[in-house]
C-alpha cells in the first residue's frame, strides 16, 4: 500500500474542479447532475483508494472517473443526442480529446463562467454566497449551514430555490458580454466581499473553516484577477483588501480560539508577506478614476498594517472614513469614523460626534461610548459597557464586552484604592 | 495465526458526506490500515459500491438494494491476520466507522481448510 502525502482540500478543490467542468460541458440547467457525478467521483475514490492506496497520479483517476461516469450519463439520459451532439459539429463519436476538457485553462475558465452564474442579480446574494460555496469551492451542506450559523434545511431550501431560479431564468454559462461585464462584474465582488467577511467575522465556532472561507474567496478574487477581461483596478482593490485583513490572522486568536481585538494583538505575529501582496495590488488598483468602497476599506485596512499610533496614520484614516460615509453611509462606517476621530483629537472631539448619532440600539455604539469615557468618567463607561452587553447578540460580543468591563472594574478598584 | 474478517457496517448508507469529510475519513480508515499493516498483519481489503447493489430474496425477487429493507448496509471489509479473536476485535475497537452512531464492525474469522493443514 503506497501512502502519499494528503494535499489538504483535495477533495473539496477537485470536487468543485469537476463540477464546474461538467457544468459547463452540460448547461447550467445539468447542475445537479454535475454536483451528482462530482460526488460520486469521490465516493469511487473513497472505496477504491482506502484500501488500494492513493494512486500516483490522483488528480488524473479523478477525472477519468468523472469522465467515465459522466459519459455513462449521457448515455442514460440522452443528452448527447439533444445537447452535446450538435456541438461537436459532424463528429458523431467520443473521442479523449474531444470530450471533456481538463487542462488548467479551462478549469479556471469554467469556474470563472460559473461564478459570473450563480452571482446573476436574479439571485438573491445571501443565496449566491452559498451557491458559490457548494458549486465553486466544494463545501457540504452542513459546512455551509455551520458558516451561516443556521441549519441544513435552511441551507438546503435556499440552494434548491437558487438552483430553479438559474433554469428558469436560463441563466448561461457564457462569459458575459463587453456592455454587461460592469454591471455583472459588481455583483460578483458583492458576493465575494461578503464570503470574506463571512469568514473574517463569522460566529462559527469552527476556526479553521472561518478562515477556508476566506481563502476561498480570496482564491475566486484572484480568478478575476488573471482573467484580462475581468482585472480591473477595483478588482485589485478588493483583493488588496482581502490581503491586509487575511495577514492578521495568526493574531487575532488565543489558544482557546478566542479573538484577540486589534488592540491586544502581537504584531510580530501579522503575515507580512501577506501585507506585501495587499500593497502590491492596492497600488496596481491606483489606475483610472474610479474610487470605489473597496478603494476606500483597502486603504484603511492598509494603515491598519501599521501599529504605531501616529498623526499621520489617524488623519488619514480619518479621511479615508469621511469619504467611505459618502459612499456607504452604514453604522458601522460611522461608529468607525467616530474611533478615527477620537484617535485624533481625543475623547471631547469624538464624544459631540458620537452623540449626534445616538444609535441606542446598537452595542458596538454603547462600546464606543464606553471607550470615549473609560479616562475621564470610569462609572459612566461602565454603565454603557452593561447596556452593550444586554444589547449584544452573539456570544462573541458578550465574551469581548465582559472583558472590557472585567478590566474597567480592576482600574476603577485600583483607583479607589489610590484615593484612600 | 488466524485470518479475520472486519466487516463494516452503516447504520445509514445513503448518507452523503462532504468532500471534507470524505476525505477526513478516508485518511483515518487508511491510518488505521496501516497501524495493522506496521504489524504484518493487514492481508487486505475492499470497499463496497451502494450503487448498483442488489438484493435477490428466497423467492428469486430481485430488489435494488441494500437500501430499504435492510437497515444497516456494508461499507467494507478488511482481511488481517491475528493469533486470537481478542487480537481481532483490538483492530476492530480502532475503526473509525464506529465514530458514526450505529455503526458497526462484524469480526468473523476465516473458516480453514483443516484437510490441508
Amino acid at each position: 500500500m503506497k501512502y502519499q502525502e494528503w494535499v489538504p482540500h483535495l477533495f473539496r478543490t477537485e470536487f468543485a474542479r469537476i463540477t464546474a467542468v461538467l457544468c459547463n460541458r452540460f448547461g447550467i440547467d445539468q447542475i445537479e447532475a454535475a454536483e451528482d457525478l462530482a460526488s460520486d467521483t469521490f465516493v469511487a475514490a473513497l472505496e477504491s483508494w482506502t484500501y488500494q492506496g492513493i494512486p500516483e497520479n490522483p488528480r488524473a483517476w479523478l477525472y477519468a472517473v468523472a469522465k467515465n461516469k459522466a459519459k455513462n450519463y449521457i448515455k442514460r439520459h440522452h443528452l448527447f443526442l439533444q445537447k452535446i451532439a450538435p456541438q461537436l459539429q459532424g463528429s458523431d463519436e467520443w473521442s479523449d480529446e474531444t470530450d471533456f476538457d481538463w487542462s488548467a485553462e479551462n478549469i479556471m475558465d469554467s469556474q470563472l463562467q460559473m461564478l459570473f452564474a450563480l452571482c446573476h442579480p436574479s439571485i438573491p446574494v445571501q443565496s449566491q454566497v452559498a451557491l458559490s460555496l457548494r458549486i465553486l469551492c466544494g463545501f457540504g451542506i452542513e459546512e455551509i449551514a455551520n458558516a451561516f450559523l443556521t441549519n441544513k434545511e435552511t441551507i438546503n431550501k435556499r440552494l434548491l430555490r437558487a438552483k430553479e431560479k438559474l433554469k428558469s431564468e436560463k441563466v448561461s454559462l457564457k462569459f458575459p458580454g463587453v456592455e454587461s461585464i460592469n454591471g455583472r462584474l459588481g455583483t460578483v465582488m458583492i458576493t465575494l466581499y461578503l464570503l470574506f467577511n463571512e469568514g473574517y467575522s463569522s460566529e462559527s465556532v469552527d476556526g479553521v473553516l472561518r478562515e477556508d472561507l476566506c481563502h476561498e474567496a480570496m482564491r475566486l478574487t484572484y480568478l478575476l484577477i488573471e482573467n484580462d477581461r475581468c482585472s480591473r483596478p477595483v478588482v485589485h482593490a478588493l483583493y488588496a483588501l482581502m490581503c491586509f485583513q487575511a495577514s492578521r490572522f495568526p493574531a487575532r486568536k488565543n489558544d482557546l480560539g478566542e479573538i484577540i481585538l486589534y488592540d491586544d494583538q502581537d504584531h510580530s505575529l501579522w503575515d507580512q508577506s501577506m501585507i506585501f501582496k495587499g500593497m502590491f495590488h492596492l497600488h496596481r488598483s491606483a489606475s483610472g478614476d474610479d474610487l470605489s468602497k473597496y478603494h476606500l476599506e483597502a486603504s484603511i485596512a492598509y494603515w491598519h498594517t501599521i501599529k504605531e499610533d501616529s498623526f499621520l496614520k489617524w488623519s488619514n484614516i480619518l479621511n479615508l472614513y469621511d469619504q467611505l460615509l459618502n459612499i456607504d453611509h452604514s453604522p458601522v462606517v460611522a461608529l468607525n469614523r467616530i474611533y478615527a476621530l477620537y484617535k485624533l483629537k481625543g475623547s471631547q472631539a469624538a464624544l459631540e460626534e458620537a452623540e449626534k448619532l445616538s444609535m441606542t440600539k446598537n452595542h458596538f455604539y454603547f462600546v464606543l461610548l464606553a471607550e470615549l469615557n473609560h479616562e475621564a468618567a470610569p462609572l459612566i463607561a461602565k454603565q454603557y459597557l452593561l447596556k452593550a452587553y444586554n444589547l449584544a447578540k452573539t456570544q462573541t460580543d458578550k465574551i469581548q464586552i465582559e472583558k472590557k468591563l472585567s478590566r474597567l472594574t480592576n482600574s476603577i478598584a485600583v483607583g479607589a484604592q489610590h484615593d484612600h | 495465526m488466524d485470518e479475520f474478517l472486519l466487516i463494516m457496517r452503516h447504520e445509514d448508507g445513503s448518507k452523503i458526506a462532504s468532500p471534507e469529510q470524505m476525505q477526513a475519513w478516508m485518511k483515518q480508515t487508511m491510518d488505521w490500515i496501516s497501524t495493522i499493516a506496521a504489524q504484518n498483519k493487514f492481508v487486505g481489503g475492499t470497499g463496497l459500491p451502494m450503487q448498483d447493489a442488489c438484493v435477490v430474496k428466497s423467492n428469486k425477487m430481485v430488489t435494488n438494494g441494500p437500501f430499504g429493507d435492510i437497515k444497516e448496509t456494508i461499507g467494507g471489509f478488511i482481511k488481517v491476520r491475528a493469533e486470537t479473536m481478542e487480537e481481532a476485535v483490538g483492530f476492530a475497537m480502532g475503526c473509525p466507522v464506529l465514530q458514526g452512531e450505529g455503526n458497526s464492525v462484524e469480526v468473523r474469522k476465516i473458516a480453514q481448510d483443516h484437510g490441508n493443514s
